[in-house]
């Protein structure tokens, strides 16, 4: 029996986000060759991507597009999905563990009684042919391998770490733009404050330059922020430089907080508690700048600097700067 | 105004994590209130204390989850369940279809709970018990307004701030930043003793084990893979920056 996954896509800033290329990717290893993978996108201006996801791999593609769709409202966007979930009837629904994913994952599962598997880093597929996920419990302390006892079901992928299919602009895909009939909304988006337009956002980060209480005050982000413009990276924080107000806890890193897996770490004056540890220890490359040589960063970090960020951190941006100049 | 806590037992975040026979062991180990569920009774004792009402803590767990509980009241909460059964598995569609079946009986105009809980971490409870009630949410907030009826919140999504808007009852989980709990005071851990606590089975709530059948198992438990530490760059700042730059372009290959 062939099955068919729903793959649920965002865009972000007007393009379509890595880890939803990423999801696609997901659902292909959980399904198999046999398996359709459709996608939808759920937005204002959803009709224009759909060759890019049919390039990195969806069989179908389902757009709801309307002007009311222009933003996430957990009513609205759960009104079009399940209205897309009505015709497709998947056997398997997949989200980006996002903003958007981790507050429409459960409202769907719920709705269709289903289990939901948060989170996942990996996919594999037994002798049986069942799909095996891996996730990382107590922030990444722990590796969790879960199965679902029946389907249909729903899982979310932590992006960054499924690396998506190959780009192919030859592939084709059967299109259906679905109708989106507005409910009556109980809840009301009155503002949005873009704090992040322009800039990337840490759970998709490739570089991530995060600082401790070793930065001192809001002010000592700046040669970070100096860096991570070099790197193309984000800039994150451990809870101690959080709770000491030199920054929003939107930046904080750790198991309160987010959990990150860039390719590069650089952490300035962090010392390395284990709760913050464990919110980054699965990143590619460590690297710990830190006055302490007794600063336990230093026993996970694959290169050590035992200094001053504030004398290194500038010599390392102009170091890249140079190198990275075209 | 009647208000609902879900709360969730947890390791403490400074604990290792050791795993023995397939589990994580348990022993010797501080648990807390998941810290995300603190910022829920904060705020839920703080609108109490505003506009009158009662404040009940609900959770779902083992009979060491009563501890956590205890520490609710004694921050100020008035009531506490505890629903404990072995036959509520470790699955979010099963905790979140026990808890709406007691919540369901219980008359409520706001419903708060943790963005997520900082042990299995999947976020879907709080959101899930909003759909089975069919009541509006807005999850991760870090501000909370009611008046008149209605609660005017601001959410971080992922960073970005937005102003929401939304009838009661409703639902909302905390984040960071929502408010700075409170430690309970001696007199709130005398008064806490005495306090309502229940303790609720599936046969209190009319469920059978074949009703919260988990709809996920757990395969194995692994620990990741160590980390070791690695090289100390010596130096001067202008050597040591140089040396780190070569190390990654060539031997770590990031760059």
């Amino acid at each position: 029996m062939s099955r068919t996954f729903l793959v649920v896509a965002e865009t972000r800033g007007g393009s379509l986000r890595q880890v939803s290329y990423e999801t696609i990717s997901a659902a292909r290893l959980a399904g198999g060759a046999d398996t359709t993978v459709a996608a939808v996108l759920i937005g204002a201006t959803a009709g224009s991507f759909v060759n890019e996801l049919t390039h990195y791999g969806a069989d179908r593609v389902y757009t709801v597009e309307h002007a009311d769709l222009e933003h996430y409202n957990p009513q609205g966007y759960f009104a079009a999905l399940q209205a897309v979930v009505q015709t497709v009837q998947p056997d398997a629904i997949f989200f980006g563990h996002t903003a958007i994913g981790k507050d429409l994952a459960p409202q769907i599962a719920a709705e269709l009684g289903t289990g939901q598997i948060s989170d996942i880093t990996a996919i594999e597929v037994d002798d049986n042919g069942q799909a095996l996920f891996t996730r990382p419990i107590y922030a990444g302390k722990v590796l969790e391998k879960k199965a679902f006892t029946a389907f249909p079901w729903i899982a979310t992928v932590r992006p960054n770490n499924i690396a998506p299919l190959e780009v192919d602009p030859t592939r084709t895909a059967t299109t259906e733009a679905v109708a989106y009939s507005q409910p009556t909304l109980q809840t009301i988006i009155r503002d949005v404050v873009r704090n992040t337009s322009g800039k990337i956002d840490l759970s998709e980060a490739k570089v991530i330059i995060s600082g401790g209480r070793g930065v001192r005050s809001a002010d000592g982000f700046k040669p970070l922020e100096a860096l991570a413009t070099v790197l193309g990276g984000a800039v994150g924080a451990s809870r101690g430089a959080c709770d000491a107000g030199y920054c929003d806890y939107a930046l904080q890193i750790g198991q309160t907080g987010k959990v990150v897996t860039p390719e590069l770490y650089i952490a300035c004056g962090v010392s390395g508690a284990i709760q913050h540890v464990a919110g980054m220890s699965s990143s590619r490359v460590i690297i710990a700048i830190n006055k302490d040589p007794e600063a336990p960063i230093f026993k996970i970090a694959d290169y050590g600097i035992v200094g001053d960020l504030f004398e290194v951190v500038p010599l390392l941006t102009e170091q890249f700067k140079l190198a990275l100049q075209p | 105004m009647n208000i609902i806590v879900l709360v969730k037992q947890t390791f403490d975040t400074e604990e290792k994590i050791v795993v023995e026979q397939g589990t994580v062991v348990e022993d010797g180990v501080k648990f807390v209130i998941n810290p995300y569920d603190e910022y829920a009774v904060e705020q839920a004792i703080q609108i109490r204390d505003d506009v009158g009402g009662k404040v009940t803590v609900v959770s779902v767990g083992p009979e060491r989850t009563a501890e956590a509980l205890r520490t609710a009241l004694a921050m100020g909460a008035d009531e506490a369940v505890l629903i404990q059964d072995s036959r509520i598995g470790h699955d979010e569609h099963s905790v979140a279809l026990a808890l709406h079946a007691f919540i369901s009986q219980e008359p409520y105009d706001i419903i708060l709970g943790g963005n997520f809980s900082v042990d299995n971490g999947a976020g879907q409870v709080a959101v899930r018990l909003a759909k089975l009630l069919a009541i509006p949410h807005a999850s991760s907030i870090t501000k909370l307004d009611i008046s008149a009826g209605r609660a005017v919140v601001q959410r971080d999504a992922e960073g970005d701030l937005e102003t929401i808007e939304l009838p009661l009852p409703a639902l909302f989980t905390a984040q960071q930043g929502l408010n700075e709990p409170r430690y309970p005071s001696l007199q709130g851990i005398m008064k806490a003793k005495k306090k309502p606590f229940r303790e609720l089975s599936l046969d209190d709530l009319n469920l059978d084990a074949g009703a919260v059948a988990p709809r996920t198992e757990r395969i194995n438990l692994q620990l990741p893979p160590a980390r070791q530490a690695g090289k100390i760059i010596s130096g001067e700042p202008a050597e040591q920056a140089q040396e780190l730059f070569r190390l990654l372009r060539t031997e770590a290959k990031v760059i």
